[in-house]
């Protein structure tokens, strides 16, 4: 299938969250996908706002099932999380279930006064009751299908589509 | 064909600890980067992840400690476990129960992980080869042999400082004879790529063959400290010294205590390392430990952090 350009997305999704960005707001990107698309979006949106990333491998549902992710990074939140409207960003909206860690290690940091969801991509297939209130594309997958954020040297970022290997 | 390592399981993946000889490079690099997420955990306002939520981790020490037995208390309950702390010294071996019998019956109480401290060496391997496969045994000190944890954290405190392994300068000081901690810090510079160890202790208080374990030896602080990076002290431990290795604490503390006159023979940014608990005035001066080349605290605080990821890393393989 074609998938959409990342970089259109990114000027929709931009325009989209720019009225909903106020004095409190700050944006906290999801690693590794949305960590880069939050970067971009802080720059697109011209606002001095804080700007977090979150690592979810403490988090995660399936520790017990795959173990610890090899590659844990501090999560970086340089900004105080009592009474901030948070704009959480990731690159796919899928189960929902990194949405649902990600807002719990939130918790930890504070009590933010409200927690938004900013996606590049919505393909469907939720396994909780998650939904993003700003969203670049809905697309449609098969469960065995994985879109991807990616970004090249210079910045730019793409989409691409991985099979997944069945078990 | 080496046999394979106890530690690891089929996949080559770490399940217990119990050493770090013998332990790949990547493994201890995977700790100690895991662990920096967990130091940035403790600066939280809630200072706990779920990780391991529902494990029980009891704490097994046959042998005295405080901080040890403390810290990996601390880690454990970071991590959501629950903890159960045993001083078995007091209790079950005193009415003629086995080890292998206590762990039993801590098994049968779903235990999920051992944390081990005794005085002989090799207890925990006997318990890491005795328990059920999905139980994880970790080493908290073993008679003379290994305190991989301690190697492990004092590895964090040097990274954090002084960055890169490859280039750096390391002196041991002190009891290496009795010190299970000097055996893992060496074995975890050697794996962690440091090109130069030094160990500095008289005769009596270094092993036979110690350069075996890829160390230089020295017998004056004055030579062994020129120039390092790093200055790990060890404490001199009374309570394992038999008969007459030493003259008396004070010639001790002559020769090889750490003072502000000897550690300037090092680099002038040179830390200075000690696993604790120190005695003061006999193998270091207090303006010393208290000084600001002293990382001894910090220490401390990695130790939690670094446990951690030890424990989250077993649990999860």
């Amino acid at each position: 299938m074609e998938l959409p350009d990342a970089e259109q997305l990114l000027t929709a999704l931009t325009a989209q969250l720019k009225p909903h960005v106020g004095p409190e707001t700050a944006l906290v990107g999801i690693r590794t996908g949305g960590a880069w698309l939050a970067e971009r979006l802080h720059q697109s949106l011209g606002v001095a706002m804080p700007l977090g990333t979150l690592d979810i491998s403490f988090y995660r549902d399936d520790f017990s099932q795959i173990g610890l992710h090899p590659e844990v990074e501090p999560s970086h939140i340089p900004f105080d999380v009592d009474s901030r409207h948070i704009i959480l960003v990731d690159d796919v909206l899928y189960t929902g279930r990194t949405v649902r860690a990600a807002m719990n290690e939130l918790f930890d940091y504070g009590r933010p006064a409200s927690i938004s969801l900013a996606v590049l991509v919505d393909r469907g297939g939720r396994e909780l009751p998650v939904a993003a209130q700003f969203v670049g594309a809905h697309i449609t997958l098969s469960d065995s299908q994985n879109v991807q954020l990616n970004q090249t040297g210079s910045g730019r970022l793409y989409l691409s589509l991985h099979g997944i290997a069945t078990e | 064909m080496k046999k394979r390592n106890p530690q690891l399981n089929a996949n080559g993946e770490l399940h217990h600890l119990l050493t770090i000889e013998g332990l790949p490079r990547d493994i201890l690099t995977h700790i100690l980067n895991t662990a920096e997420s967990f130091v940035t955990v403790a600066e939280r306002e809630v200072k706990k992840v779920p990780l391991l939520r529902g494990k029980a981790i009891f704490n097994l020490f046959f042998e005295n400690s405080t901080r040890t037995r403390t810290t990996f208390e601390i880690a454990a309950k970071r991590l959501s476990a629950d903890v159960i702390n045993l001083n078995i010294g007091s209790s079950s071996t005193s009415k003629g129960e086995t080890l292998l019998d206590t762990v039993d019956n801590l098994s049968a109480m779903q235990a999920d992980m051992f944390v081990v401290r005794h005085a002989q060496s090799g207890a925990a391997h006997l318990i890491a080869r005795h328990v059920a496969p999905h139980i994880h045994v970790v080493n908290a000190g073993d008679g003379r042999h290994a305190h991989p944890t301690q190697g492990l954290l004092d590895m964090f405190t040097i990274r954090r400082y002084k960055e890169d392994f490859t280039r750096l300068r390391v002196a041991i000081v002190g009891d290496i004879l009795h010190s299970r901690v000097a055996r893992s810090e060496i074995h975890a510079l050697n794996v962690l790529g440091v090109p130069e160890i030094r160990v500095i202790a008289p005769k009596t208080l270094l092993p036979t063959e110690v350069e075996q374990l890829g160390v230089h030896v020295y017998h004056d602080m004055a030579q062994g400290l020129k120039d390092v990076d790093v200055v790990m002290m060890l404490r001199l431990q009374n309570e394992r010294m038999r008969g007459a290795l030493l003259p008396s604490a004070g010639e001790f503390f002559k020769h090889y205590g750490l003072t502000a006159d000897k550690l300037a023979h090092a680099k002038y940014d040179a830390i200075v390392m000690h696993p604790g608990p120190m005695n003061r005035g006999i193998e270091i001066d207090s303006g010393v430990a208290d000084g600001k080349q002293s990382v001894i605290l910090p220490q401390v605080t990695f130790g939690i952090a670094v446990r951690m990821a030890v424990m989250s890393i077993l649990a999860g393989n």
